[in-house]
């Protein structure tokens, strides 16, 4: 037990508390966010300033009766919110959130801030983000209602046909960064052009950013293309037969995908934990700055656009999405050619 | 250690497996995923091979052999589907529109 | 060596599984789990990016296919006259002849492997990067590349032209 493995178990139950109680705050910070873009109060009789409101919600689902319909499969419908939560935080254990750290000289080698440290964490970061699919398909499936089977088929099929334009704006990004291995993209990254504009990759990769952001709110179900999951449309989607802590579990899912590939976004496009007036060794208040600042994004969004309609969405997906994904590639090909970067 | 030997009986149990399941089931979906296990136990063998022997070409030679496998995956579907559409049935034995 | 011991037993008992099992939704869940122990077996052979390409591809995105093949048609289980009593792989005839014929298969391959005895570890090596595979496959292998681009145009060509509904024949 080397002082550096304690240090690295410590860290990994640190993101696991850490990814829980973001999704918690999530919770909070959609609701009151989305209050006030609509010009009312929000949450705000439960604690001060209503910020205990997600531990109300979360007592609430715990003490709802768990439903399961007599007509269901027992083991995949029980076995669907596993896959979905389970995956959700499998991914971000290969997202660094820091650079390394001697913890104030107590170690000897550094430790780096990420779970693992692979040199093809793109790749599994993508892999894992199509098998997602498989939750939400098996709770279509399972629950054996008409509502929940189309809901399941289409959000699958919305997931499947953004994953291309998905992994083709990360392709792009691997151009620039010459390395699949996200500590060594984000460490590409460091430094300044003319001495104040940082060399952030959203500089070089404008479109490829607003690609990724496109595919990353579609992969994870949020509006504009949360059809599948629309209250007006489908009842409730793929999770209308789940009730208490499967319906949580899928909750936290959708949360903690969407601080997944904001996390990403960041180490990826924004420079990780690069930042000014800041030492490298707390670079990971930056990053939570930018990770926070990506997730009002998708808030916003949310509040703001009007839902796709599932034609309109699978088309855009096909049509326009990755035809410009494909252009963005061979340019940026061409830019590293003539250009040498 | 694992030796070449474990992994070259590793891949003939899986390819063995594979062929049972074309041979015995009834089902045609269930033929088509016994075709992939006997790809998967074949790419197997391409990889361990290729560590071997030192060199990148057993890794390539399985990302063609996974090109293949999701092609014939596609159009074996795309086959059945159409073949559910006459019959509504996915045993092979009622196809004998053609015997003699 | 254990986790190749766990790993190889995983694959071998899930592909069992697989051809075991009546209903073919559970078939095609066993064969992901399958397709993630072989993929455990690919880093252990200092293959990671066939291990990540598998799970793309093969648990990702072809068995998504079959998942949805299945849940599209419904798929019936085997109807013969003697389905509910007797197990698949148990059935009187052609199928039992074809499972004895299976077991001798394996039995044979297991003989002559141990027979021949392949020369003992793998020599120490480094990883091979993604950097060397692309590298190849745009150089050395650049033309079955193509070639594989062109087939997959043609499966999809293929695929569509077969699965669509066709008013204009009359037919459905």
């Amino acid at each position: 037990m080397t002082p550096l493995l304690i240090a690295q178990i410590a860290l990994t139950l640190l993101i696991f508390v850490a990814l829980l109680s973001s999704a918690a705050g999530m919770v909070y910070f959609e609701r009151k966010v989305a209050a006030l873009l609509q010009q009312r109060l929000g949450p705000y009789l439960v604690g001060p300033k209503g910020l205990l409101q997600p531990l109300a919600d979360v007592i609430k689902l715990m003490f709802k009766e768990e439903l399961r319909p007599r007509a269901a499969d027992p083991l995949l419908f029980a076995l669907a919110p596993i896959i979905s939560a389970t995956l959700a935080f499998a991914a971000f254990a290969v997202v660094p959130f820091g650079a390394e750290t001697t913890l104030f000289g107590l170690l000897d080698t550094p430790l780096r801030l990420q779970v693992a440290d692979v040199n093809v964490a793109i790749l599994v970061i993508f892999a894992i983000s199509s098998m997602s699919v498989y939750g939400i398909v098996l709770a279509g499936w399972s629950s054996n209602s008409k509502y929940s089977l189309l809901g399941g088929l289409r959000s699958s099929a919305q997931m499947i046909s953004y994953e291309l334009s998905y992994g083709m704006s990360l392709a792009s990004v691997l151009l620039l960064a010459n390395s699949l291995s996200l500590t060594d993209i984000v460490n590409g990254q460091s430094g300044t052009w003319f001495g104040f504009v940082p060399r952030w990759f959203v500089f070089l990769q404008p479109v490829g950013f607003l690609i990724y952001m496109t595919a990353g709110i579609a992969e994870t179900n949020r509006a504009p293309f949360d059809f599948p999951e629309a209250e007006q449309e489908l009842v409730a989607g793929y999770h209308t037969e789940y009730s208490s802590m499967s319906f949580a579990m899928f909750f936290l899912a959708e949360y903690i995908n969407m601080v997944t590939v904001s996390a990403v976004a960041t180490d990826i496009f924004l420079g990780g934990w690069h930042g000014p007036f800041l030492p490298e060794s707390l670079g990971w208040i930056w990053f939570l700055i930018k990770v926070a600042a990506i997730l009002f994004f998708y808030v916003w969004m949310r509040w703001t656009l009007p839902r796709y309609r599932y034609d309109q969405l699978m088309a855009f997906g096909w049509k326009v999405l990755l035809p410009v994904s494909v252009l963005n590639l061979i340019v940026t090909a061409a830019g590293v050619l003539a250009f040498g970067l | 250690m694992p030796t070449l030997n474990d992994y070259l009986l590793l891949s003939a149990i899986l390819f063995s497996i594979g062929t049972a399941g074309v041979f015995v089931r009834r089902n045609l979906i269930t033929i088509l995923l016994s075709i992939e296990i006997m790809l998967n136990a074949v790419n197997l063998s391409f990889v361990a091979f290729g560590r071997a022997l030192g060199s990148a070409d057993g890794q390539i030679i399985v990302f063609f052999v996974m090109t293949v496998a999701a092609a014939e995956a596609a159009v074996g579907l795309a086959i059945i589907i159409a073949l559910f559409r006459h019959r509504e049935s996915l045993n092979p034995d009622t196809f004998t529109a053609l015997k003699w | 060596m254990t986790l190749f011991y766990l790993f190889g037993a995983v694959a071998v008992i899930a592909s069992l599984l697989v051809i075991a099992q009546r209903n073919p939704i559970y078939s095609v869940l066993l064969l992901i789990a399958s397709f993630g122990a072989l993929s455990g077996l690919y880093v252990l052979l200092d293959a990671p990016f066939v291990a990540v390409i598998q799970i793309i591809v093969y648990a990702g995105a072809i068995m998504v296919l079959f998942l949805f093949v299945v849940m599209l048609l419904n798929a019936p289980q085997e109807d013969t006259e003697l389905d509910a009593r007797v197990h698949p792989l148990m059935r009187p005839g052609a199928m039992r002849l074809g499972t004895v014929l299976a077991i001798g298969l394996i039995a044979e391959l297991v003989w002559a492997l141990t027979a021949i005895n392949v020369s003992g570890s793998f020599p120490p090596g480094p990883v091979v990067s993604v950097t060397t595979i692309g590298r190849r496959l745009f150089t050395d292998y650049a033309f079955s590349f193509e070639v594989t681009s062109v087939l997959i145009l043609v499966a999809m060509v293929g695929a569509v032209v077969m699965a669509r509904h066709d008013p204009a024949r009359g037919k459905r």
